[in-house]
């Protein structure tokens, strides 16, 4: 399974520039990363996806993005019940001949058709990767020319993780990990 | 309220003051002319040291740093001036040592248009700092600033990089400066130790009957001495150091056996790998002390006490993990430790120290002036009690090997980044704070040619330090690299020296050349008499080797020892062909 990481980053320039740099330094692999504002203003929120499987390195990735100054806090949430998320807009050639067929293969989905050209249909969703990857796949017949994908956002199930505006302190017990069960600070 | 106009260029220096700086080291150029114009204001609080090149001022600064335990401050200008700071921020970064460098930009309006003299210096040191700022918002100044040596300085400390545009230099605005705590979620004061782990570290500790301490440059920086000392008295556990730990635990001790890693002490080394128990104080298990990883100290379990996460478990898998600050966990210990008995561990490590002594060149007559002699006489004619700074190459390793230092930061080196041309301007710049201990700059031919160019500095400022170039002819290390896995084939080994000499005597200094073994301590004599600089070079044989050796990619136990000298009292590896 890949490692899924939530990390509350500062909003300031270069942010992004010193995780990148730190991921491709330690020779460690994004698959996606996505960031937007969170409910603190200049508290950004993220959803990093990296591509590791050994425990130790992985912990060794959290505890590196943690060291940034930039960072205020760290939860991998790899074996966390969570809500995930990609975006996608896929772009058909469909005349109107197609449309019929095509409406009923993205109602199936849940998707919604957002844009019709001469001969183009752009359609969007919002779902889990396993879902888009099958839309993707059932949409072929139709001759996909453009596909604008985003990256896995995710959120945990249940009470609040919410980051608040005072100071973060990890306690011992946050942060002294056993391999075999990463513990990680709240957010 | 103590408020009052100040132009971006004074806030540099009030803030600078503000963190009782009272040295800088730096270069000036175009983009930091508003500061240097202004330090003619605070030439009561601060001495600047004109250097001749920016990586001399980072090492400088790095220098002062580790020998004061303080946060050193070096400042350039744009451009080349800051790109040639990369060198000594690297060496800092890999060594985590606090120091603060202050580069001039160019106006924040050309920011990103390739102006003359610019680079985007905060993107290219992303790799080698703790941490950079670019201040674009001359009322961010001197929180900047302030949060710069405060992260310089915290938790595992290493260098930050602060670029500042010339036209914020130039602004002005009511100032006050930031008497606020400073509030950084990002930066996490580590925890102490959970009662559960100092128990289960207790027991690990009762339970094992052949536990070892690896002492690293945690304990100097963490100042720990102390505690590990009480640790490994009360419960009879043997120490060995890494390179940077060394002077963390006095070499006198009886518990103190001495360097581990690639050229470490084979006794030490053998007691790591049989070891049951390791307790890692403030180190990382670089592959410069661990060998084979796959093979390193198999039959052991291992403690970690270490105040960066991203350490533990990096390299070496451990049972034990204790995130914290090093006197403040072994404090937490030793009032529960109990006494333990080792004596037979210790006995056996002896006899593996009683075995290998004899195959040390120390005891053994040669013709030629040995490395190793020359470092052994330093030791002596300074009775272990100067502050020595190596330079990179057989040198550094042997003055490891040779020279017995009792406190902590009494030797500074490279350890991380192996960087020559360290030791002339790290010395300068420890010679800022040390003002009671002789300072020795022990450096190779290759590294002093680095940055003898900082002889000028030390001769501008009148420094008080003594200069012992170590002259075999070659890049003496790589050299011993090709003898062994190279087939002896010395590419661009053999090296040209200047007469150093004549070269000191261009700076107005008096220097000697000593070629033989009793002229060592006479010669010492007279440099020690001089006041600022001095320079002895000795002439030393070519082809000596380090012993001993881990060979690459080898266990750690597995180390080429000396060969035993023939009885033509000629060392096996000479060979007669003269190189210059
Ligand atoms: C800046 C830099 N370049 C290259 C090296 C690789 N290197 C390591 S030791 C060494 C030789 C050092 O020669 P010298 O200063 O004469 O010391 P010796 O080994 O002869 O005592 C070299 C080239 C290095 N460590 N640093
Ligand atoms: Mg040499």
């Amino acid at each position: 399974m890949k490692q899924t990481l939530i990390a509350l980053v500062e909003d300031k320039p270069g942010v992004l520039n010193r995780i990148a740099s730190l991921f491709r330094r330690r020779n460690f692999n994004i698959e996606s990363l996505v960031v937007g504002k969170s409910e603190t203003s200049g508290i950004s929120r993220m959803t990093i996806v990296a591509n590791e499987v050994d425990r130790r390195k992985r912990g060794n990735i959290y505890f590196n993005l943690l060291n940034l100054v930039n960072v205020v806090a760290v939860k991998d949430v790899s074996e966390l019940a969570c809500v995930t998320r990609e975006f996608i807009f896929i772009k058909v050639q469909a005349g109107p001949d197609k449309l019929n067929e095509l409406n009923q293969l993205v109602k199936k989905f849940g998707a919604r058709i957002v844009d019709m050209g001469l001969d183009t249909v752009i359609i969007e969703t919002a779902d889990e990767k396993e879902v888009i990857d099958e839309l993707v796949e059932s949409l072929a017949p139709f001759n996909i020319s453009e596909i604008m994908r985003t990256g896995k956002m995710s959120m945990r199930r249940g009470r609040t993780h919410k980051v608040s505006s005072e100071k973060i302190n990890a306690t011992a017990e946050e942060v002294n990990w056993q391999p075999e069960q990463i513990h990680t600070y709240h957010n | 309220m103590n408020e009052r106009k100040l132009t971006g260029a004074e806030i540099i220096w009030e803030c600078v003051v503000k963190e009782q700086v009272d040295v800088v080291f730096g270069y000036p150029g175009g983009a930091i002319l508003p500061a240097y114009d202004a330090l003619e204001k605070y030439r009561d609080k601060i001495h600047h040291v004109l250097v001749r090149h920016e990586q001399g001022a980072t090492h400088m600064a790095d220098g002062f740093a580790r020998a004061s335990g303080k946060v050193g401050v070096a400042m350039a200008t744009s451009g080349p001036g800051a790109t040639n700071m990369i060198t000594g921020l690297a060496t800092a970064m890999m060594d985590s040592v606090p120091i603060v460098c202050i580069t001039g930009q160019v106006p924040s309006s050309v920011i990103g248009s390739d102006a003359f003299q610019e680079i985007d210096i905060t993107g290219s040191t992303i790799p080698v700092t703790k941490h950079n700022y670019l201040v674009m918002d001359i009322h961010e100044l001197a929180d900047t600033i302030k949060e710069a040596f405060h992260v310089a300085r915290s938790g595992r400390p290493g260098p930050v990089l602060v670029d500042i545009p010339k036209d914020i230099q130039n602004q002005s605005i009511d100032f006050q400066y930031p008497e606020n705590e400073i509030d950084m979620p990002g930066v996490v004061n580590p925890p102490g130790a959970t009662d559960e782990q100092i128990n289960t570290l207790i027991h690990m500790i009762e339970a094992a009957e052949r536990p070892f301490i690896l002492a690293g440059h945690g304990i100097i920086m963490s100042e720990a001495t102390g505690q590990v000392i009480q640790l490994s008295e009360q419960a009879n556990i043997p120490i060995g150091t890494t390179l940077l730990g060394i002077g963390g635990v006095p070499a006198s001790h009886p518990l103190v056996f001495g360097m581990m890693g690639m050229h470490g002490e084979t006794w030490v080394n053998q007691a790591i790998q049989e070891a049951d128990l390791l307790i890692a104080c403030g180190m990382r298990f670089d592959d410069r002390v661990t060998g084979k990883l796959e093979n390193y100290s198999p039959n052991s379990k291992k403690i970690h006490i270490e105040i960066d996460p991203a350490e533990i478990n990096k390299n070496i898998h451990v049972e034990l993990p204790i995130h914290g600050d090093l006197q403040t966990v072994l404090s937490q210990v030793n009032p529960l430790m109990k006494k333990q008995d080792n004596r037979s561990w210790l006995r056996r490590i002896d006899s593996w120290r009683k075995e290998s002594k004899g195959k040390d060149i120390i005891h053994q007559d040669t013709e030629m002036l040995m490395g190793a002699h020359v470092i052994r006489k330093i030791w002596e004619g300074t009775k272990g009690d100067a502050l020595i700074i190596t330079d990179v190459g057989q040198h550094q390793m042997l003055e490891a090997q040779y020279y017995e230092h009792e406190d902590p930061r009494t030797l500074l080196t490279s350890g991380g980044l192996g960087t020559m041309g360290f030791s002339l301007p790290a010395g300068i710049g420890a010679s800022f704070y040390e003002k009671d201990r002789e300072i020795w700059i022990i450096v190779g031919d290759g590294s002093f040619q680095m940055t003898m160019t900082e002889l000028g500095t030390a001769v501008q400022e009148n420094r008080n330090i003594n200069i012992a170039i170590i002259n075999n002819g070659y890049l003496g290390m790589v050299r011993q690299w090709q003898e062994m896995f190279y087939e002896a084939r010395y590419s661009e080994t053999p090296i040209l020296s200047p007469d150093y000499v004549k070269l000191a005597g261009a700076y107005g200094l008096e220097a000697f050349r000593v070629e033989e073994l009793g002229d060592v301590i006479p010669t010492m004599r007279k440099a020690q008499k001089q006041s600022g600089p001095s320079l002895i070079e000795f002439v030393v044989e070519k082809h000596d080797m380090v012993y001993p050796m881990v060979p690459t990619g080898a266990d750690l136990h597995e180390m080429i020892e000396r060969p035993v000298k023939p009885s033509n009292g000629k060392l096996p590896s000479e060979k007669k062909e003269s190189v210059l």
